[in-house]
């Protein structure tokens, strides 16, 4: 009976404990008054623009970070976490505008929206058509970036130099689906938005053989960067802020957007339908689009920036590196991707599985 | 002699291959490059950004608490239950293990993901969620490493005890206690090593702003790692070598001295 | 205290198992036999044998893990044994000395591995100052197993070394005296006694390493991919919880399929314990 009655005491002892720390962890966050809930692609905002805007505003943020727009929606969709803003790529903002996940933006109250380029704006209609739902945040290409001791600009001036069998083992490619795929769409002339299932079949066939040849040294999405300083490979299909990046770190770097087009992407925030405290929501976003913030960002990522100021006081270095100021040509050679149905991602995705289990 | 010099020589080859990458590790925290392997020349620079990342403070934080309150809670749970499950008839024994094994055998990342599933339903993700995952996955750690010494030692011994008047308590203080108090501490310490090193469970059952060193590595892996980390691992590798000294050879001199003493007495 | 009343010990863990490792069970097998409008389908079981990907993966996984348990056995069991034959006095030391790396953390230990064997890494550059030919494991399976052996060693030493402390000094003497060999010793008496070390082992480290997505996702490049990648990418990316569910359920009743079997040689190793 003692025993017994031991094991009731320590087993309510521990529910003591837990609900002692959980409450401490609530009076934690309360204490503070306002918060946000922040989810956003990994160091893609300066961590000490975040704490000027707490300071600022008095507002905590409460920062998440993902690291594919695919993994965003997973996310978002277990519904476990109410976010408040979040920042994601065109075509899965447009996914969740469609699926009226997406609340309006109260611009009125943005003083700082006019900041924003016109230009890419208008591009923005793709996915969000009366501009009613998103801000531009970052826009960027998908290129080639590459050794210049090991290959000539010549060569990255086309699609084809990924199949070659001369880079063996030398090739990055993205290990993201969409991004892996468009080389070969575009190779074998298709859209980027191609959801015929046999051109994409076509597509995987080059993709393997390109991977049973031995050309491609690895799918990478966040160690292309750090891979590429370390020249372990030649060429490495990736974003143009990344390849900006490693160009700081090593001057052989440079970087490529082939002729027969690629993709051009924007980023944007949006709120969604769990935000709690819009009003705090919209002045993290103008605090975003004004100018010494948005400067601040921009050399802490190295995308180009939508905001005109940034652009207008660019150092000339950054002004003609095609990674950061893609040329008006490759601009509008470019494609914006599209969201795709449930039934069409899934098709990318084994597709996707059956080429990395190949 | 020449079975010993081959064992040594093992021992060392083994030793080699444990401690190879963390020597690597030590040496580039010291490293004033930031590509990896080039020796830029010495510098303490990384120490000091370390201490003053709000990011990797906090998440060392987070981890600190997460796994000493899950290994102090699962060591206890588990060991009350390895005394219960070794009293039980053989068919419920096989029920509680079998149970015991699912998130023992269980993928990590079906092991996170199932909570998950669960959590949604009826949580908020956060810190809680986290400690109850991690007391969950160290809990058969504990079992698995006393329930054999439980079942290595003698019940008679113990029933002699209380035949002789002692309390159950005491009874089990004096007589069983001993023999399992080794099970018990290597299951605390797996448990510790369990929760400190665990990525994917951890990573599904979080929530927002809650991070341990494993997660937030994880997002930091995002841009290449920063060399704060090489340093932050150093740290934490000599801080875990000082408390396994002060654990184990304290103790022993204390014992040796003992020893010595009653040696003397006698 | 009576074997009745000491039973009742068990009982937070009892309510524990029900809330956080039933419940969450019935939470995937739910997943698993329902489509994404919730109806009843056996699709996304079948698809885990039917489909090629998923048929690869889990071959590839499966000898990985059968390898790496196989070197950590080997590599481990004569550790315990000489660590178990060494002085008392500082024996609890040196265990502890093999333990201490896997305090570092996981993935930093993972990525101290990716800088020691990358194309330019610590060893390509010793070996080419050397005037040797590097050696490209990286981004391959074998590059894979020996991470996965380095972050499973000390779960094989531990319960090995946890067994064979429990063999009395006096029984190996008592062999030795009728006239037993060392082999006839080691094959009689340390390998029977220590089935039960070897079998939490061999769990420990096969399990882990069957199903482990970050070791091959770092040090495979993204060019190996195991049962837990597919996994992994069907929840996080694919937004695919179903299939992953389903592929999650295949693998739980294959580990427990496995475990019974793992169960009855146990059964087994204790019944010649005893004899």
């Amino acid at each position: 009976m003692k025993k017994r009655m031991l094991c009731c005491v320590l087993s309510a002892a521990m529910l003591v404990s837990m609900t002692a720390c959980g409450s401490s962890n609530d009076s934690g966050s309360n204490k503070t008054g306002e918060t946000i809930t922040v989810l956003n692609y990994g160091k893609y905002y300066d961590e000490d623009a975040l704490k000027q805007f707490e300071e600022e505003t008095g507002i905590t943020v409460k920062y998440e970070e993902y690291e594919s727009p695919e993994e965003m929606y997973t996310k978002y969709k277990a519904g476990s976490i109410d976010y408040d803003v979040i920042c994601s790529s065109e075509y899965m903002v447009q996914k969740l505008i469609e699926e009226g996940e997406v609340l309006e933006m109260d611009f009125p109250s943005m003083e700082n929206y006019g900041n924003l380029d016109a230009s890419i704006l208008e591009l923005s209609a793709t996915y969000d058509s009366n501009h009613t739902y998103s801000v531009p945040f970052f826009y960027g290409t998908l290129g080639l970036l590459y050794d210049t001791t090991k290959v000539d600009a010549a060569t990255v001036s086309s699609w084809d130099c990924l199949w070659n069998p001369a880079y063996k083992d030398e090739i990055i490619m993205e290990n993201s689906v969409r991004d892996t795929f468009a080389p070969a769409l575009i190779s074998l002339g298709y859209s980027l938005n191609e959801t015929n299932e046999d051109h994409l079949r076509e597509a995987l066939d080059i993709l393997k053989k390109q991977k049973d040849d031995g050309i491609v040294y690895a799918y990478y999405v966040d160690e292309t960067a750090d891979a590429m300083i370390g020249e372990e490979a030649a060429i490495a299909l990736c974003y143009s802020g990344e390849a900006a990046l490693a160009m700081e770190e090593n001057e052989n770097l440079s970087y490529a957007i082939p002729k027969e087009g690629s993709n051009l992407w924007i980023d944007s925030w949006f709120v969604p339908k769990t935000c709690q405290n819009k009003d705090a929501v919209m002045k993290f976003l103008n605090f975003t689009c004004r100018d010494d913030i948005a400067e601040k960002n921009f050399e802490y990522v190295l995308y180009s920036s939508p905001i005109n100021s940034v652009v207008e006081n660019m150092d000339d270095v950054y002004k003609n590196d095609p990674s950061i100021c893609p040329s008006n040509e490759s601009v509008s050679n470019c494609e914006i991707y599209v969201s795709l149905s449930d039934e069409d991602a899934a098709k990318y995705s084994t597709l996707w599985q059956e080429l990395l289990s190949y | 002699m020449v079975k010993k010099c081959a064992s040594r020589l093992y021992m060392f080859l083994i030793f080699l291959f444990l401690y190879l990458p963390i020597i690597v590790l030590i040496i580039l925290s010291f490293n004033n490059s930031k590509t990896r392997v080039v020796w830029g020349g010495f510098t303490l620079d990384w120490y000091k950004s370390c201490f003053q990342d709000e990011k990797i403070m906090s998440a060392f934080l987070t981890t600190i608490q997460i796994t000493f309150l899950s290994a102090i809670l699962s060591t206890l749970i588990g060991t009350l239950a390895a005394i219960g499950i070794s009293a039980m008839k053989k068919r419920q024994q096989t029920i509680y293990l079998g149970a015991t094994n699912i998130p023992l055998l269980n993928a990590d990342i079906v092991t996170g993901i199932s909570m998950m599933l669960l959590f949604v339903k009826f949580m908020d993700l956060g810190f809680v969620t986290v400690l109850v995952a991690h007391i969950t996955f160290s809990i058969p750690y504990v079992i698995l490493n006393v329930l054999p010494k439980l079942k290595a030692c003698n019940r008679s011994t113990y029933e002699a005890a209380l035949d002789l008047g002692a309390s159950p308590l005491y009874a089990f203080y004096k007589v069983t206690w001993p023999e399992i108090r080794p099970g018990v501490f290597s299951g605390f310490m797996m448990a510790i090593t369990m929760s400190l090193d665990d990525f994917s469970i951890t990573y599904f059952t979080k929530g927002p702003g809650v991070n341990t060193l494993s997660t937030m590595l994880y997002t930091e892996l995002k841009k290449g790692i920063k060399p704060e980390l090489y340093a932050l691992s150093t740290i934490l590798f000599f801080a875990v070598l000082f408390i396994l000294l002060l654990g184990n050879v304290l103790p022993q001199k204390k014992a040796q001295r003992a020893l010595s003493k009653q040696q003397k007495d006698l | 205290m009576s074997k009745f009343k000491q039973q009742f010990l068990a009982g937070p863990y009892l309510i524990w198992i029900v809330g956080f490792i039933i419940l969450p069970m019935l939470m995937i097998v739910y997943y698993a036999f329902t489509n994404a409008d919730g109806g009843f389908t056996f699709e996304y079981i079948t698809a885990t044998f039917a489909s090629e990907t998923n048929r690869k993966a889990m071959i590839l996984s499966l000898q990985l893990g059968l390898i790496c348990t196989g070197i950590c056995l080997v590599l481990s069991y004569p550790l315990a044994m000489i660590l178990n034959n060494m002085q008392i006095k500082n024996q609890s030391f040196i265990v502890f000395i093999f333990m201490l790396p896997m305090w570092m953390n996981f993935m930093l230990r993972i990525l101290a591995w990716k800088l020691l064997l990358s194309k330019n890494g610590v060893f390509n550059s010793i070996l080419t100052s050397l005037g040797f030919e590097r050696i490209n494991i990286i981004n391959t399976p074998a590059a894979v197993v020996l991470g996965m052996v380095y972050d499973f060693l000390p779960f094989m030493l531990l319960p090995i070394y946890n067994s064979m402390t429990r063999i009395r000094k006096d029984w190996i003497e008592a062999a030795k005296d009728l006239g037993a060999g060392s082999i006839t010793i080691f094959f009689k008496i340390i390998v029977p006694l220590t089935v039960s070390g070897i079998i939490s082992g061999i769990v420990m480290v096969f399990v882990p390493s069957l199903t482990s997505f970050a070791i091959s996702q770092v040090l495979g490049g993204g060019q190996v991919l195991l049962i837990g990648n597919v996994i992994e990418q069907d929840f996080m990316q694919g937004m695919q919880w179903n299939a992953g569910s389903g592929l999650s359920f295949v693998l739980m009743i294959f580990v427990i399929a496995s475990m019974a079997l793992v169960n009855l040689f146990d059964k087994d190793g204790e019944g010649t314990a005893i004899w």
